[in-house]
């Protein structure tokens, strides 16, 4: 099985490594750059809008039966009824609500326990000989399958759900952050002890902000598997949820209603995904310089 | 104040062959308070290497590193370092680099920043402070650095060719700026450097290195940068018929160790 957590820190890390000649590079190199940059951007919107046409042409023709590819109309007809008038007792914006809670709830346990982890591994070889290998074990294992034993462990109350997207988020977060501590310039910890920083100081002042670069790429790469394993967590009698509106929907056959909320979930990933690139840009402004 | 001293120091590192690249062979230099040691040598040499050991970031395979009565068990804040590539923080600004190290001995924010302003000032980066440190220039990053080791006042700084990356013009009020706080502050001074004239003009001893393994090869007690810091003027003391003929001698050193 293909590794998410591997695939996807190695398009952020070539993602990290193209962004940089921007910053710095050579007036030409800037401007083809440019160029590529803007003939993507164009080639993404045509498509986009040329799939969104083939949707719409399909479910007009007549050639597939609206139970299994509502119009675009139909769907928007939801999503305003759904906005409205809500679906199995919620409004869309309380399904949201409702799984954004637990995804930042499990976002914020997350990063409070990855981070102190993270920092454990990267600089103590005793602390990473207990922690790496629970990590190593647990991270490759699709979270669907462990949600039985969460809920024979937790019960079927929010906790399981929360924990869930927890333990998910909490893999790449930590691991992301060792290897940021085990990335950070020996000769800037030299500078600081030679200035007379302590064990803490360096930890603390240079150690954690040269790290934070890559601990940021954890997080936003958590936040994506936390969101994607959304719909797993909310299948554990939820009765909110973008997972559980779409899960509730599919069993009334109701398929607008379940494209309806694939969009949704789709929406926010990327909404989530740009908010993060921005965070990261603001705190890490030194990145891609040396 | 203490003599910073390496004595009868090898060290040996992991070759990726498999064997050992004997980096330093038994080398001794002595820098006393208020003496100027000049490493002087080709690349790879161990110039570097034996700056590590003064600064206690490593330890000698044989042979002692001590400070006074003290063997150098690590680094700490009485032996400051200019690195060779800076080595700033750039998640800092220019000043908050310089005020590094007062940072970290507790100094309230003003009277550090203060104090930063001055170093500052001194290399002629005055305008600079509030400068991210990715917006400078090489040779003003290397002033930066020399800043931040000058303002945590160390008893004794090491220095890792620390006017590597300037241009000639600044190169040589750096040096004057390097000899003047030498003679003000009587701080013992280990710098490495590549320029012959140079290290002619700054050392008080100049020690002459030489590769594979790693050797001290010639010493010598040398009068110029005190005749200079006493004048204030390098260049004069640069066109003396005695300054020339050391160079030169120095350089026949030099090139003599780079034939065998
Ligand atoms: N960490 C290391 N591991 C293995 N070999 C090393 C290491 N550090 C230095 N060496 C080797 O030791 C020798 C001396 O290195 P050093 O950096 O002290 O040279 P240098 O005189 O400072 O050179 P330069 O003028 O180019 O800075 C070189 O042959 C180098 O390859
Ligand atoms: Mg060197």
């Amino acid at each position: 099985m293909p590794d998410i957590f591997a695939i996807l820190w190695a398009a952020a890390a070539a993602e990290r490594r193209a962004e940089q000649p921007a910053g710095q590079g050579q007036a030409s190199t800037r401007r083809r750059t440019g160029v590529r940059r803007r003939v993507f951007g164009t080639t993404a919107i045509v498509t986009t809008v040329v799939l969104f046409a083939l949707w719409w042409a399909i479910s007009h023709a007549g050639l597939v039966p609206p139970l299994f590819l509502p119009s675009p109309e139909a769907v928007a007809t939801q999503a305003i009824r759904v906005a409205a008038d809500g679906y199995v007792d919620a409004t869309l914006a309380q399904h949201l609500l409702a799984s954004l809670g637990r995804v930042f709830a499990a976002l914020l346990a997350a990063v409070l326990t990855a981070v102190p982890a993270g920092l454990a591994i990267g600089l103590n070889p005793f602390a990473r000989g207990i922690l790496e290998p629970p990590i190593e074990f647990y991270r490759p294992i699709p979270p669907l399958a462990y949600l039985p034993l969460v809920v024979i462990w937790f019960g079927i109350g929010e906790i399981s759900k929360v924990l869930l997207i927890y333990l998910a988020v909490f893999a790449p977060v930590a691991l992301a952050t060792a290897a940021g501590v085990r990335s950070v310039d020996r000769e800037r910890i030299n500078a600081a002890r030679s200035l007379g920083a302590s064990r803490g100081q360096v930890v603390r002042l240079v150690v954690l902000p040269g790290a934070l670069p890559e601990i940021l790429t954890g997080i936003r790469i958590g936040l994506g598997v936390g969101w994607s394993t959304l719909v797993a967590a909310e299948l554990v009698a939820a009765t909110r949820g973008l997972g559980f509106m779409v899960q509730s929907a599919a069993q009334f056959l109701a398929t607008d209603v379940v494209v309806l909320g694939i969009l949704v979930i789709a929406a926010v990933a990327l909404v989530l995904d740009v908010l993060l690139r921005l965070i990261q840009r603001a705190c890490v402004p030194w990145q891609g310089h040396r | 104040m203490a003599i910073l001293s390496v004595e009868n120091a090898t060290v040996l590192f992991d070759a990726p062959d498999g064997g050992t690249v004997s980096a330093l062979d038994r080398v001794s230099v002595r820098v006393e308070p208020g003496s100027f040691v000049v490493a002087l040598g080709s690349s790879g040499c161990g110039k570097t290497t034996l700056l590590n050991l003064m600064a206690g970031f490593l330890a000698p395979t044989s042979g002692r590193v001590t400070h006074g009565d003290h063997p150098v068990l690590g680094p700490g804040a009485e032996r400051g370092v200019v690195f060779q590539n800076d080595a700033l923080l750039p998640w800092l600004n220019v000043i908050d680099n310089v005020a590094f190290g007062l940072r970290l001995r507790g100094m309230p924010r003003k009277e550090r920043r203060e104090r930063a302003r001055a170093m500052l000032d001194l290399v002629g980066l005055a305008g600079f402070a509030d400068h991210q440190v990715w917006q400078i220039s090489g040779g003003m990053r290397q002033r930066v650095g020399l800043a931040r080791a000058l303002a945590a006042d160390p008893e004794f700084l090491l220095m890792d060719e620390p006017l590597g990356a300037l241009d000639a013009m600044t190169r040589e009020q750096m040096q004057e700026l390097l000899l003047d706080l030498w003679a003000r502050t009587g701080k013992g001074i280990f710098l490495i450097t590549h320029g012959i004239e140079e290290a002619v003009l700054l050392a008080t001893r100049l020690v002459i290195m030489s590769p594979r393994p790693g050797r001290v090869t010639a010493e010598l007690d040398l009068e110029f940068g005190r005749e200079a810091a006493a004048e204030t003027s390098a260049r004069r003391v640069k066109s003396d018929a005695a300054f020339v003929s050391a160079r030169e001698q120095v350089r026949d050193l030099v090139f003599a160790n780079a034939q065998v």
